[in-house]
């Protein structure tokens, strides 16, 4: 069942002058993760912004949980989660405030707010913060927070808008940590990000979006294959490109390239590091001293560039 | 019901957002009180009144309407403010009554008024402030100037909305409100302004609440070049129509506004 549908979504901005989403289509499997991927201004926060009633589409149709957010938006709310790219928590107060005041907004009655928020501060380490205003909070202590707001009543479905824009790495692992736990319960979630080693990480499937549609979707690794995967790319003197192109072709067994203008030789590879050592075994028999070695994973502008043929463009968002 | 419930949550978190910073309570009332100083004492030596008591008399009335007049300002770029960091969002994806936002913020507002006008009353009190009028119809003074404040802050979530950066709503709530104060009887009598001045000043919400308030307060009005018109003659009545064609126009205005908001 289809937990989650876009169709045709359409939603432009200042009289028709942006077109936020263009034909948007999509939809999410029941317990399975999508992951949106694509740079600023592609229609992500709009997309998320819609499917989470915040938003009505020009047209299109969209339902979650069977329902239809243009039609019944107050049901929809009932079963979703929204955590957004801006942590939507109140600052002034602590975080077991902001637990317990959505937990009564939710109508669950203070008793079991009380009792609710203590649970998902447990559960996202935040015990010894919970009587700190937010404000205090890390960036990544802000997002815990802000997505232990968006679970209080086991939302059937959860949006994500980029959980991790802006969180430092040590930040960034321990919401994937979170987010990770969150899925194996059986969560569907779509989830925004920029970052294709995110998407990577966390989705069953990725829909890659750019100027309001979506270019390609499928599992990471159809994804991946499609952008090339893993590249090795050596860098060596001029005299000895021809020497290293054949080492590396013979290597990887794939079709390597080679950019004259930097000395690059690349070639895409499955098993990276392995394939690094031996290239550099070889080439050291032959006594060819590469002068940069890398191994190099596939980005989001290379997602954009071998499915789009431009670079990803970042452009502001329109809101 | 639960739409009750839920205004109750956010006025409560209104709430406890002034304990949470006292600073906002402390300066607000801050404010007010200099203003009952300053004036006082400042300009209360040259201004003849004519009043038994004194300039102070007339002030207070004065001051007490444009303390609550500002609530505008201070509801607008509160909400603005929440509307920046997203926290609007997190709202209006919840399964709560759609208008319990904004109702729960003008009530918190308008509460934050309560206290701000017991420690005026009480600095009035103190440089010389003496209503001669009871109890009784000082305290509907009071009810009245909170009503005020009350409708004025739907005019503030309004403002807080349309312009949605909290700088920027400051300085429209504190553009809308200055003029409408001076240009009244709060601080000054009405009948040295230009004749066209006076008119405008006359129907002015602020000046019929001033005239209402000193009237419940037990003194006499001074009219000008206006004197014997309706507003004049019923300054209570005259306020209480403004405050309800406010509220009429923008609770509707601005429930709407905000189920939209960023759309």
């Amino acid at each position: 069942m289809k937990s989650v549908i876009a169709d045709g979504l359409i939603k432009t901005y200042r009289n028709g002058e942006v077109k936020a989403l263009n034909n948007l289509s999509l939809d999410v499997e029941e317990g399975t993760v999508l992951g949106v991927l694509g740079p600023n201004g592609a229609g992500k926060t709009t997309t998320v912004r819609i499917l989470a009633t915040l938003l009505k589409p020009d047209s299109g149709h969209a339902s979650v949980g069977g329902i239809d957010v243009i039609k019944h938006p107050d049901k929809v709310r009932e079963i979703i989660g929204l955590s957004g790219q801006y942590a939507a928590v109140d600052e002034i107060l602590t975080g077991y405030d902001n637990l317990v005041m959505f937990g009564e907004l939710y109508h669950l009655g203070k008793k079991q707010s009380i009792a609710r928020a203590e649970e998902l501060l447990e559960k996202f380490s935040l015990t010894e913060s919970a009587k700190r205003p937010i404000k205090t909070y890390s960036g990544g202590m802000r997002r815990r927070l802000d997505l232990a707001a968006s679970l209080i009543v086991k939302p059937k479905v959860l949006f994500l808008d980029e959980p991790t824009t802006g969180l430092d790495p040590r930040g960034r692992l321990e919401m994937w940590g979170v987010i990770e736990d969150l899925v194996k319960g059986g969560t569907t979630l779509l989830l925004t990000t920029q970052y294709l080693e995110e998407a990577d990480q966390l989705a069953d499937e990725i829909a890659v979006i750019d100027h309001g549609t979506v270019i390609a979707r499928g599992t990471s690794d159809a994804l991946k294959k499609q952008v090339g995967g893993e590249k090795i790319e050596i860098i060596v003197s001029a005299e000895n490109i021809k020497k290293t192109q054949e080492i590396v072709a013979r290597v990887t067994g794939n079709k390597t390239t080679i950019d004259e203008g930097l000395r690059m030789i690349s070639a895409p590879v499955t098993l990276g590091s392995n394939a690094l050592i031996e290239t550099l075994r070889e080439l050291d028999a032959v006594g060819v001293h590469p002068l940069d070695v890398g191994l190099k994973r596939p980005s989001l502008d290379d997602v954009f560039l071998s499915l789009t043929g431009h670079a990803a463009e970042v452009k502001e968002e329109a809101k | 019901m639960s739409a009750f419930q839920d205004i109750r949550i956010i006025t409560q978190r209104q709430l406890r957002l002034l304990t949470r910073v006292p600073e906002v309570l402390i300066f607000s009332t801050i404010q007010p009180v200099m203003f009952v100083l300053l004036f006082r004492f400042v300009f209360g030596g040259s201004i003849s009144t004519g009043q038994p008591g004194g300039y102070v008399q007339l002030l207070m009335p004065g001051i007490f309407v444009q303390t609550v007049a500002f609530t505008l300002a201070g509801t607008a770029s509160g909400l603005a403010e929440d509307l920046k960091k997203g926290l609007i969002d997190r709202f209006r994806s919840l399964p709560i009554s759609q208008s319990a936002l904004v109702v729960g913020r003008t009530l918190g507002d308008s509460m934050l008024n309560i206290v701000v006008l017991v420690v005026m009353a009480l600095a009035g009190l103190a440089v010389g402030w003496r209503p001669s009028s009871g109890i009784v119809k000082v305290l509907i003074g009071f009810i009245f100037l909170f009503m005020f404040g009350y409708a004025l802050s739907w005019v503030g979530i309004f403002v807080g909305l349309s312009v949605a950066d909290a700088r920027v709503v400051q300085n429209v709530g504190f553009i809308v409100t200055f003029p409408l104060t001076f240009l009244s009887n709060a601080f000054a009598p009405t009948t040295g302004m230009p004749k066209v001045l006076q008119y405008f000043a006359e129907w002015n919400p602020v000046s019929t609440m001033v005239a209402g308030c000193r009237e419940l307060f037990g003194l006499e009005n001074i009219f000008g070049a206006t004197a014997g018109s309706f507003p004049s003659e019923n300054p209570l009545l005259t306020s209480a129509i403004y405050m309800a064609l406010i509220m009429l126009i923008f609770i509707p205005l601005s429930i709407r506004k905000y189920k939209n908001s960023s759309n």
